[in-house]
């Protein structure tokens, strides 16, 4: 298998999280998005893992999908945190810090 | 150039099927008009990934990936849909005025990444046979050359934990 196989499937997962983060109004659609750009990194590492043939690309794998566990976590509590405040999470609202 | 004897015709075919049904799913998670649905076509999404990482090889972060990802980010997923109370159903006011902006923006980075891909790893191949990566050379690894980051990240999970704790309790 050609290792362009996967990288250019993980390109488009990534640019489609992309897109997502920026079209999205939903702060937890916005989260989905980022998991399919946390996705496609993943797929890039083990792709280059394998075609090294050392084993680290699984090790760093590993360590993203605990990261992006902790961000689900804490991204969600904050979104709970803003919807009992405001009664809302569309990040149009959201707008205090806009200069 | 690439024989066609170098090509292994069923890996090739089960990841063209797998990849076809990532970016379908990819296409729902980002362009469905449903919170619920969005977040179902993610589990495909992660599914298909650990699909994926199978073909590479990668048993463990595979079987990791099925029970971190579809066993628990989506259920907090799930979760965070029904407390913030997302209008179940169709709901037409999902996306803001970015599209026209963000389309391009994600057309142009797809396109420089595929070119710059295909110059640079044009005919490279994955080596064929030899064994997966095992559990043991993984953990190997962990608990030797990378034991400092996975102590950092055990205490990141551990913030993580007491962060979202501390602001998704009431008082």
């Amino acid at each position: 298998m050609l290792v362009n196989e996967f990288l250019i499937l993980a390109a488009l997962l990534f640019c489609m999280g992309v897109y997502g983060v920026l079209t999205r109004k939903n702060a937890v659609m916005v989260l989905m998005s980022i998991e399919l750009i946390l996705n496609s990194v993943n797929i890039n590492l083990l792709a280059f893992d394998r075609l090294n043939g050392n084993s680290e690309g699984s090790v760093f794998a590993l360590y993203i999908i605990a990261v992006a566990a902790a961000e689900v976590g804490v991204g969600l509590a904050m979104l709970l945190l803003i919807y009992r405040n405001r009664k809302s999470i569309s990040l149009d609202d959201l707008s205090e810090m806009k200069g | 150039m690439v024989l066609a004897s170098d090509i292994l015709v069923a890996q090739n075919i089960g990841f063209g099927i797998i990849a076809l049904l990532m970016v379908l799913a990819g296409v729902g998670v980002i362009a469905s008009r449903n919170v619920v649905h969005a977040a179902l076509s993610l589990v495909l999404v992660m599914a298909g990934a650990a699909a994926q990482y199978i073909l590479l090889a990668a048993e463990f972060v595979a079987v990791t990936q099925v029970l971190v990802y579809i066993g628990a980010v989506m259920v907090l997923f799930l979760f965070g849909v029904m407390l913030t109370r997302a209008k179940l159903g169709r709901d037409t006011d999902l996306n803001n005025k970015n599209a026209a902006i963000a389309a391009p923006v994600a057309l142009l980075l797809f396109g420089v990444l595929a070119y710059v891909l295909m110059k640079g790893y044009s005919d490279d191949k994955l080596p064929a046979g030899g064994v997966p990566t095992s559990t043991k050379t993984v953990s190997d690894l962990i608990f030797k050359p990378y034991l400092l980051p996975f102590w950092a990240l055990s205490f990141v999970l551990l913030a993580a934990v007491i962060g979202a704790i501390v602001l998704a309790r009431k008082d």
